[in-house]
């Protein structure tokens, strides 16, 4: 029996990687521990040794190839005694055991792109005509920093494996090169302690990024995020200054489990003194966080891991900014609105794309940044539909969606025909569990079925 | 307690600086307690009377540039940085023409032209921003250095420890002043910390710490001096750890029921910092009475002007709710 070698995942979000090198050929012996190969993610580059023992029977996928998904089979080995003759091509290339967990009802996969790119129904405040151009949301985020960085010398980051390392989740790569060791700063793994010296060196006039792998760890760091940065400015009287963006992945990645997986979102919406930003696509990661950096406040800069790898379109413009604070309808409807942010805005444009087919004609309304909260675009558009989902991928209670159908009870309730609907997590703890985990993150079959409730369709 | 014995150099000029410096804290505590008794101040309100010797003997080797940052007891600071009695006390009473416009009380008070960082709540909170102020020193190279004040509490605090790794490791300009007033609250150091002498707490990270007799404005100075030399050429953080006492409660309503009316009265009567200055100018004979009587009775004026000021001064006008929580984008 010949055995299959497979594309390994290295992390538990990686759906494909690069192989890069063979460290064997065919016909080579290997016993267990071997190195076979050399693959390569946006995130790392590792070995993969053999597992089993055998003879290198056939080598299925060539060294270079870029894009190959995890589970497929690229080596397969022959037992001692064994020819080649024995080599099936494998029946099909099976997805590895860690991808499996199905949605628990045939959703639009999740890890699937955003929709088909859609063309932002509104306009953005680009010229006409601009070149649009590809790019990763990780290099936007990189690009915004470095370009910052560029133009002003107070701008500097600093977080755990921001330089050697060049980022947790590759957003800083290279950053040590072009800007060094001054500007560039490794911190030990101390959140608190490094907020504390980003916020007294943004009151001693620099303007520093502090970068947290992920916000779960800011917990350790939230006092100084809104006593500190957060309040000075009102407790001075004015005077006190606090430039300075707080930043990294928030919410829920893929199976880390529940303190690897927290929405801050309403946490930090609730706090004045702060702007709280959280972008969906690429061109508003980097143009809002260009527009955090110049900002004189202390920002929150919520980023979603799922989408560091996503590649979308961003103008090609120098120095793009994205005015913090202006939400963005990506779709034009009249018969509901959806509010969603960060990654929660793709499920609710699938969620749109699906309710089209069913003749239930959705505006998709971006939130962008949290606070301040757009009501006008947001009350605006319920003017017109009549009807209103709050999507978010944090928790229910107190959250984003609770905030939004209060405002809208205030200031638009006469225009109302339903109750406002909410979709959010569960009210648990985000279990590890594939199924459970999917069970317990909203997605656009949650959306749709929000929509139809405040339709009043079956 | 550590004790200074002899006499440490000094001329009359610089003694009598440091004595109405001290002076000025002291009366102006006092007045804030009155007023705090009459109603016109509020909330919490900690009282820096018997620590006078250790921000002032500090302040003497401040250079122009350096910051100081500490908690909210926070007045004397204030005070020794030069900032306007009126406008101090004017915060107290919560009245617009204070610091903070009214709207930070007495432990949030800030003046970015006289290098004062505040003024914070958080017990240990300024410890990492003052670093972060001498990372932003060090970053622009402009040659100063910052002073962190923190108490015997405070050094408890895990973002301490965090900073001190820092500090050393990144080599930056910051002293760090531990004022061990022997009590947090009601706790004294004994029943707090397993290891209390403070100075010793950088020894894991490298850093020197010395301990000073702070009921000693000259052996202060001369520490301090030592110690901003050795931050100033950039060999990296320094500890002196203070040894002091606080005569009033830890705020304006305190029990008092943790230590004895013996113990304070001992230290009041045998180691208060402003006596044992006031004893020198007299035994130097670089003062009379009378001349201590006029300083004492300009500083009075001084005190009530700042006091008539925060009485007079309106409350800050309601619109003021809505200012100062964010800045304006520059476009
Ligand atoms: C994080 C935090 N915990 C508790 C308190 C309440 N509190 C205020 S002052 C204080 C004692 C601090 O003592 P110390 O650091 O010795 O300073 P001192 O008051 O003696 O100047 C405590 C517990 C606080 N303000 N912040
Ligand atoms: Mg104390």
């Amino acid at each position: 029996m010949s055995v299959d070698v497979q594309m390994p995942a290295l992390s538990p979000t990686m759906e494909e990687g690069a192989l890069i090198k063979w460290m064997v050929k065919e016909g080579d012996e290997v016993r267990s521990g071997d190195i076979l190969a050399e693959i390569e993610t946006d995130k790392a580059t590792m070995e993969v040794e053999a597992v089993d023992e055998g003879i290198v029977g056939k080598i299925l996928v060539a060294a270079g190839s870029q894009n190959v998904a995890v589970g497929t089979v690229i080596l397969q080995l022959l037992e001692d005694g064994e020819g080649a003759d024995v080599l099936k091509t494998p029946a099909k290339q099976v997805a590895a055991a860690a991808n499996v967990t199905p949605e628990p009802a045939p959703a639009p996969n999740p890890a699937a792109p955003p929709v088909a790119p859609q063309p932002p129904a509104q306009e953005l405040d680009i010229p006409a005509g601009t070149k649009m151009v590809e790019i990763s949301v990780r290099d936007a985020l990189r690009d915004a920093m470095a370009e910052e960085m560029r133009r002003d010398e107070r701008v500097f980051i600093m977080g755990e494996e921001v330089a050697q390392y060049q980022g947790a989740y590759k957003v800083t790569r290279e950053l040590l090169a072009e800007f060094g060791d001054k500007r560039v700063i490794d911190t030990p793994i101390t959140e608190h302690g490094f907020a504390g010296i980003g916020v007294g060196a943004a009151m001693g006039g620099l303007r520093p990024i502090v970068e947290f792998m992920t916000w779960n760890f800011a917990m350790q760091a939230i006092d100084q995020i809104i006593n500190s940065a957060a309040k000075t400015l009102y407790m001075s009287g004015g005077q006190m200054r606090c430039p300075i963006v707080f930043r990294g992945p928030n919410g829920a990645a893929s199976r880390v489990g529940a303190q690897h997986s927290h929405d801050y979102s309403s946490w930090y919406a609730n706090v004045p003194g702060l702007k709280v930003v959280a972008p969906y696509d690429a061109a508003d990661a980097k143009g809002l966080l260009k527009a955090a950096i110049r900002d004189p406040n202390p920002i929150v800069f919520l980023e979603h891991e799922m989408m560091y790898g996503e590649v979308m379109d961003i103008p090609d413009i120098e120095d793009y900014i994205v005015p913090i604070g202006k939400a963005l309808v990506r779709r034009v409807g009249t018969d509901v609105t959806i509010t969603a942010h960060s990654r929660m805005v793709g499920r609710a444009l699938e969620a749109a794309s699906e309710l089209e087919k069913e003749g239930i004609s959705a505006e998709v309304i971006d939130l962008r940044t949290l606070r301040p909260l757009d009501s006008a675009t947001i009350i605006a558009s319920v003017k017109k539909t009549n009807r209103i989902v709050c999507a978010e991928e944090g928790w229910g209670q107190s959250g984003i969606g609770a905030e939004i159908a209060a405002r809208v009870m205030e200031q638009a309730f006469d225009y109302l025909d339903a109750p406002p609907a909410r979709v959010f997590q569960k009210d648990v703890p985000l279990p590890y569990a594939g199924n459970l985990e999917a069970l317990s993150l909203p997605n656009a079959r949650d959306v749709v079925a929000a929509v139809k409730e405040v339709c009043y369709v079956k | 307690m550590v004790k200074t014995s002899g006499k440490l150099k000094s001329s009359k000029a610089e003694l009598l600086r440091l004595y109405k410096q001290m002076l000025l804290i002291r009366r102006f505590e006092e007045k804030a307690g009155q007023l705090y008794g009459m109603g016109f101040i509020a909330g919490f309100c900690h009282l820096y009377i018997g620590q006078e010797a250790v921000v002032v003997g500090i302040r003497g080797a401040m250079k122009d540039g350096d910051q100081m940052i500490t908690s909210y007891r926070d007045h004397g600071h204030m005070l020794a940085c030069d900032m306007e009695p009126r406008g101090v006390m004017a915060e107290l009473t919560g009245r617009r023409d204070g610091y903070s416009r009214g709207k930070g009380g007495s432990m949030h008070m800030f003046s970015v032209e006289k290098n004062f960082y505040g003024g914070h709540g958080i017990v240990g909170a300024q410890v990492p921003i003052g670093a972060g102020l001498s990372l932003a020193n060090k970053y622009l190279g402009n040659g100063a250095i910052s002073i962190v004040f923190f108490g015997d509490g405070a050094a408890n605090q895990g973002q301490v420890y965090e900073t001190f790794n820092m500090a050393k490791l990144w080599s930056l300009p910051t002293l760090f002043v531990i004022e061990n007033n022997q009590y947090a609250m009601g706790t004294s150091i004994k029943r707090a910390s397993a290891q209390t002498e403070l100075y010793k707490r950088g020894i894991s990270f490298g850093i020197k710490g010395v301990q000073v007799d702070g009921m000693n404005v000259l052996a202060v100075q001369e520490a301090a001096l030592k110690a901003a030399k050795h931050v100033r050429s950039g060999k990296g953080p320094l500890i002196l750890e203070m040894m002091t006492y606080r005569y009033r409660g830890h705020s304006m309503s305190d029990p008092a029921k943790y230590r004895t009316r013996e113990e304070v009265n001992e230290v009041r009567e045998d180691h208060d910092p402003i006596d044992r200055v006031k004893n020198r100018l007299l035994d130097e004979k670089w003062a009379g009475l009378e001349d201590l009587k006029a300083i004492d009775k300009e500083i009075k004026a001084v005190v009530n002007d700042a006091s008539d000021f925060a009485k007079a001064s309106p409350e800050p006008d309601p619109s003021e709710l809505y200012t100062d929580v964010l800045l304006e984008v520059e476009t």
